[in-house]
């Protein structure tokens, strides 16, 4: 199939910069030029085209948890969201911590799924932060990188051991920041909301004292790490200053943790519940200002399916966590790029570019021999966010009705329409 | 006048002219307390449910006898014996609690926001008898009304409050309604059993026990909530018991007029010493009956409020 997407705006997030010119796909793959004449003309004219979008961090519950998500759901709403790669975390049932889960995953999503798949392995056996899981083996089959998300790893020894592991494969460790004798089962940010709610609090310095640890282990090793999820000053500045040291650390941030503040919990609205907590304005400005100076790399959705069943109950027994592909591109476009704060060619880098280079992937530009990922967006019309439209199984977000800008029109992903 | 809402959640609702509503209908209901006969109609026809997730004697006997002393009828879902214990969710419960033609849900649970959960998806009124951390309206309504008896104005009053304020709703719920009517706050506690975020709040945050009870006018010591210590906030009952107990010799710095309160149940010898209990400055028995008072005249507004 020869494509020719002809009119549109292309950001190029290598260059940070932005053309208008024509985009040419045959056999999937972006070209210079076509073998003859275009089958299929798309007039993107007023639109923008942007590579796909690739989230490093995301829960697509399969195997194990189907009632909230699965492949084919999951990927079907991550499309919807102009995102055409996921990294999927290992905490499913079985975990990913063997070539067998991975295979399963890998062959699933490329039969029945939207986009590709790229699964994340258990550092540990079953999570359990004990002994590490087979990691050359899963490798083999596929993965991109190790974590133990949701279970942090709690002694430094086997962290140490995974980063060093881990790289030998080529394989980043992707530590989730939480110093749990600290968070001690706390339900949203310590301070003056959760004093005023009654529910227990998560300080930030149980994620900053992770983050440090890790960040002095990967120092020590010489070898790379990357910091999911950041939701705190206190990680951040922590992630610039060894930056400046030449650490080879990275850290993303989800779009939570630069539009809500613990704020969004009062109510008892368990759609803001989410570990790490939302926290405060002055996080917030703090998150917003490392990913302008480059500290934040990346973001991801940290997308957390649950049924209703598990967030209409009480606040303290509420799981942790909300939906993402679907609203993750508006927010970043309209809370990042339209105050001014990140161009689009930035944005778009943090959400598709740098993410494909945490993995190895070659994915993530509009640029002859890689895959035709790719995305049409509407910059201009403002929508509001529908939960109700979602393809996602689950409704659990606090975004609903939000009036955003950054429409997906149209989402390609190997050059073939999997969004429209 | 009425209440504003259907429900009763928290005193962070209320408005001062509410809390004053309430505590004014108290006075007459205590009149009713202290007749020959305890009977009035007020509540004739409706229905009320008690729903505790967690043990209480006070507050479910004293809604109890303050629906009973109405004419309302009255029943108890303990989470023992009920299909809580199978599993079935509060909003089920609720609801189901709701369709029999339920008036007013008394509900205590462990887990903050649990009335306010149930409250949006039920017919009924629901009062919110203590949830978890965060709330008890109806023991603070009791303790303002117990402090104006005594104290006459509420305004420019001088409160300790001593003890758990990391677990605990009574000091919580004190604080919001003591804010609203213009008395000040002063607080003491272990600093382990500090929360984060007092010092946002408008109480006055003491360095010890003696600092917050000098000049008080009302001292309020609060119960060491064992059930809720998961791990040691202070080293030993008896190191807590010598620095932040409240003793005869901490007691004499308050006010000569000063009155001595506490929620109830006390741990004699830790949070005080027996002698103070039941010494002449102690209106603890007091609450306990004003208690009655104040949920009679919470259950007659809420009613009221429902007959339109």
């Amino acid at each position: 199939m020869k494509i020719k997407i002809s009119g549109g705006m292309v950001v190029n997030p290598i260059t940070m910069t932005e053309e208008q010119r024509d985009v040419l796909i045959e056999n999937g793959m972006f070209v210079d030029d076509l073998s003859g004449q275009p089958e299929q003309i798309i007039d993107a004219t007023g639109l923008t085209v942007m590579p796909g979008l690739i989230d490093p961090h995301t829960h697509l519950r399969d195997p194990g948890f189907e009632y909230r998500e699965d492949i084919v759901s999951g990927t079907k709403a991550a499309v919807r969201g102009g995102i055409t790669a996921v990294a999927c975390m290992p905490n499913t049932k079985p975990v990913i911590d063997n070539p067998t889960i991975v295979r399963y995953i890998k062959d699933k999503a490329a039969a029945e799924g939207f986009c590709k798949v790229l699964p994340v392995g258990a550092v540990s056996k079953n999570q359990d932060g004990k002994e590490l899981a087979e990691i050359g083996l899963m490798a083999e089959q596929g993965i991109v990188a190790i974590s133990d998300d949701g279970k942090p790893v709690l002694t430094a020894d086997l962290m140490k051991k995974a980063i060093q592991y881990a790289a030998q494969f080529n394989l980043v460790v992707i530590s989730h920041c939480e110093e749990t004798t600290l968070a001690d089962g706390g339900h949203m940010n310590e301070g003056i909301v959760s004093l005023e709610m009654g529910l227990k609090g998560i300080p930030t310095i149980a994620e900053d004292i992770m983050a440090a640890r890790d960040i002095l282990i990967a120092e020590y090793l010489g070898l790379p790490v990357h910091l999911a999820h950041l939701s705190t000053a206190g990680s951040i500045e922590l992630v610039r200053q060894a930056k400046a040291r030449g650490v080879q650390v990275t850290c993303e941030t989800c779009p939570h943790y630069f539009t809500l503040t613990e704020e969004a919990c009062r109510d008892f609205n368990t759609n803001a519940k989410m570990n790490p907590p939302l926290r405060t304005q002055m996080d917030v400005d703090a998150i917003i200002c490392g990913l302008k100076d480059g500290t934040i790399d990346m973001i991801g959705t940290d997308h957390a399916p649950h049924h209703a069943d598990e967030k209409q109950i009480e606040f303290g027994l509420a799981n942790n966590g909300i939906i993402g592909f679907e609203s993750s591109f508006a927010l970043g476009y309209t809370y990042l790029v339209l105050p001014g704060h990140l161009t689009l060619p930035q944005l778009v880098a943090k959400m598709s570019t740098r993410p494909a280079e945490l993995f190895h992937q070659k994915m993530g530009r509009i640029e002859a021999g890689y895959p035709a990922d790719l995305v049409l967006v509407d910059l201009k019309k403002p929508f509001s966010f529908d939960k109700h439209a979602s393809a996602s199984k689950a409704r659990n977000t606090p975004f609903h009705g939000w009036m955003l800008h950054g429409l997906i029109k149209k989402t390609f992903c190997d050059g073939k329409v999997v969004f429209e | 006048m009425q209440l504003r809402s259907k429900d009763l959640l928290g005193i962070k609702d209320l408005s001062a002219e509410e809390i004053t509503l309430i505590l004014d209908t108290a006075e007459t209901m205590k009149h009713v307390l202290e007749a020959t006969s305890k009977k009035t109609a007020h509540l004739q026809g409706k229905s009320v449910i008690t729903l505790f997730y967690e043990n209480s004697t006070r507050t479910r006997l004293s809604f109890e006898m303050a629906s009973k002393f109405m004419g309302a009828s009255s029943a108890n879902v303990a989470s023992s014996g009920s299909s809580i214990n199978k599993g079935e969710s509060l909003l089920d419960t609720a609801r189901t609690i709701d369709v029999c033609g339920t008036d007013i849900i008394i509900m205590r649970h462990s887990q903050s926001g649990a009335p306010h959960l149930i409250a949006p998806h039920v017919k009924a009124s629901v009062i919110n008898a203590g949830d978890g951390m965060n709330e008890h309206p109806t023991q603070a309504l009791l303790d303002l009304f117990t402090m104006r008896q005594h104290k006459g104005d509420l305004k420019g009053l001088e409160v300790a409050i001593v003890g758990d304020l990391l677990h605990s709703r009574v000091a919580r719920s004190n604080l919001w309604a003591l804010e609203k009517m213009g008395a000040h706050v002063r607080m003491a506690a272990p600093s382990t059993m500090l929360p984060r975020g007092l010092e946002q709040t408008p109480a006055i945050v003491c360095q010890t026990v003696q600092d917050a009870v000098r000049g008080a006018d009302v001292v309020m010591g609060l119960r060491v909530q064992l059930e809720r210590q998961q791990k040691a906030l202070y080293p030993s009952i008896r190191e807590y018991a010598k620095f932040f107990s409240i003793d005869d010799k901490t007691l004499k710095l308050a006010k000569p007029d000063a009155i001595l309160m506490h929620p109830g149940p006390c741990n004699h010898g830790v949070e005080m010493p027996t002698s103070i209990y039941d010494g002449s400055q102690s209106v603890i028995n007091e609450q306990v009956t004003n208690g009655v008072a104040v949920r009679m005249a919470i259950l007659y507004l809420l009613a009221a409020r429902r007959n339109g």
